[in-house]
């Protein structure tokens, strides 16, 4: 048998789930919103407002996942300890963790019979409860990128030359300086490609804002809403379609910024 | 940062990630939450959660298995193809394939519903949800196998088993395939993980009928006392934990080969 012919038939399957199961989907999707759609979340404020909020939760959870997972993850890459494989371990456990548990783990956070309530009553304060609002989602999208970001810091940081850094510090660099001019600018493509990762699960999943079961108006909530319980067809798929266009070109366009090292 | 401050910071955000899962793992485990553990452990919570949710574990599992044999037997084939031609439709193609990853599970399952929810019973069965899961999954097979053929003499290997006279077959079955078990392993693994846990399109692509154990666990947690939910998240944990620490293992284990080599 030809190679070319051999090749084509192995690819086939996995073409046509592709074609099939993804391409026809979404084309159908595409059309579904029809003009009707489109111009419905152009006109109506609620669903920009909405995309504001998602964009919003999604650039902040970025922002600090990304500050919290290099101060940790240059940490445990650079020292060696007792106990710092199984605290690496502990650490990257939640990676196997849904959305939908993440949200429940904010409730036992921060919810009302919470640790944070708790915690708070005990010392004679009020019963502070945050899970159900925009802090609780904020907290889960966070909770649930940290664990990913921290093994793509401390891959890259494990890569890093130590002598860089030494270099930098005997010409009498401060640590602050160090940081800025050696180590970040050594860390930019790992941290664009995993800030890619937190903005695009953060714009389109909705798991942990499902388990808060609040009335936190991000995006795949509302096209939840719209489909469920208005089965407002229209809307929903239009929503849809440019959620996943806008999610895509986010990593494509991160994964062209760091080189191909985003997923 | 000096050592101390670090190793401060580090605990503390590694507490955020552990408290509320021990927390929830108690609370499964505890006679009444409201008293807390001086109230007694009791395993009540859990049989009734099995008595009232082991379907939705055993219809996950029975998809999750699934969605395994057909990435396996889908994506191993395709990343050979890719990992063999180098030209631009390869990597065109291999653009496509990761696609549905970027993708919102949320966009592509009303896209499914949309396409096929009309055909035939499809929509009440539980091999909707399997389309759904192994568009989602199968990305992840063909980039954890591709890896593992893109670091070896894939050419070579297979030029000295047709010196030797190997037939295709013999070359693909007897040669490629025990040299690339890591990566099946590997994608294996994070395919059965990503299955159980898939959420995003499952709620919308279920029915009545067909609740895998996450649809499960969203109703619980707004409909149950703390104590069922818990303990219903137990038995999550009870079936991701391991699968997690084997992923974590083989990954381990793929570096030190990578190593050595």
């Amino acid at each position: 048998m030809p190679d070319r012919l051999r090749a084509a038939l192995l690819l086939a399957p996995a073409l046509a789930v592709f074609g099939a199961f993804f391409l026809i989907p979404l084309a159908q999707l595409a059309i579904a919103g029809g003009a009707g759609g489109y111009t419905t979340i152009l006109t109506e404020p609620r669903y920009l407002r909405s995309l504001g909020v998602t964009l919003l939760v999604a650039a902040l959870t970025t922002v600090i996942t990304l500050g919290i997972a290099t101060a940790v993850g240059l940490f445990l890459a650079r020292n060696r300890f007792p106990g710092r494989g199984t605290l690496l371990a502990l650490m990257t456990l939640p990676l196997a963790f849904p959305g939908v548990v993440v949200g429940y783990l904010v409730i036992m956070l921060a919810g009302r019979q919470g640790l944070v309530a708790e915690i708070s009553m005990a010392l004679g304060g009020e019963r502070i409860v945050f899970a159900y609002s925009m802090a609780g989602l904020l907290l889960g999208y966070v909770y649930f990128s940290i664990p990913r970001t921290l093994l793509t810091v401390i891959a890259a940081a494990e890569k890093l030359d130590p002598r860089l850094e030494e270099a930098a510090r005997s010409l009498g660099a401060s640590p602050f300086g160090v940081l800025r001019d050696v180590l970040l600018p050594g860390l930019a493509p790992a941290l664009t490609a995993a800030g890619a990762i937190c903005f695009a699960t953060a714009t389109g999943a909705f798991g942990t804002a499902f388990a808060l079961a609040s009335r936190i108006d991000v995006l795949p909530m509302v096209i939840y809403t719209e489909f469920t319980l208005q089965a407002n067809l229209a809307v929903a798929a239009a929503l849809s379609f440019l959620l996943g266009l806008a999610t895509w070109a986010v990593l494509a366009l991160a994964r062209g910024a760091s080189g191909g090292a985003a997923g | 940062m000096g050592f101390w401050t670090g190793l401060g910071f580090t605990l503390l955000i590694s507490a955020f990630l552990i408290l509320p899962v021990l927390v929830s793992v108690l609370a499964g485990v505890t006679a009444n939450q409201f008293e807390g553990l001086s109230s007694g452990l009791t395993t009540r919570w859990l049989r009734e959660v099995w008595a009232n949710y082991g379907g939705t574990v055993l219809l996950s599992l029975q998809i999750a298995l699934a969605t395994l044999v057909i990435t396996l037997l889908v994506g191993v084939p395709a990343a050979y193809v890719l990992a063999r031609h180098a030209g631009l439709t390869a990597r065109l193609v291999e653009e496509a394939l990761v696609m549905p990853v970027a993708v919102p599970g949320i966009a592509t399952a009303l896209g499914l519903i949309l396409a096929y929810g009309a055909v035939g019973d499809l929509r009440a069965s539980w091999l909707f949800i399997l389309v759904g899961h192994v568009v989602f999954c199968l990305p992840f097979m063909v980039r954890a196998v591709l890896a593992v053929l893109l670091s070896m003499d894939l050419k070579g290997l297979e030029e000295a088993a047709r010196a030797c006279g190997a037939s295709w077959p013999q070359r693909f079955l007897g040669v490629i395939l025990p040299n690339i078990a890591g990566g099946m392993l590997a994608g294996s693994l994070m395919v059965v993980t990503l299955s159980l846990g898939e959420f995003n399109m499952t709620l919308l692509l279920h029915t009545p009928f067909t609740r895998t154990l996450p649809v499960g666990l969203a109703d619980a947690y707004t409909a149950l006392r703390t104590e069922m939910a818990s303990a219903y998240t137990l038995i999550f944990f009870v079936l991701i934990v391991p699968l997690l620490s084997a992923m974590q293992w083989a990954a381990g284990r793929a570096d030190r080969v990578g190593a050595v080599r």
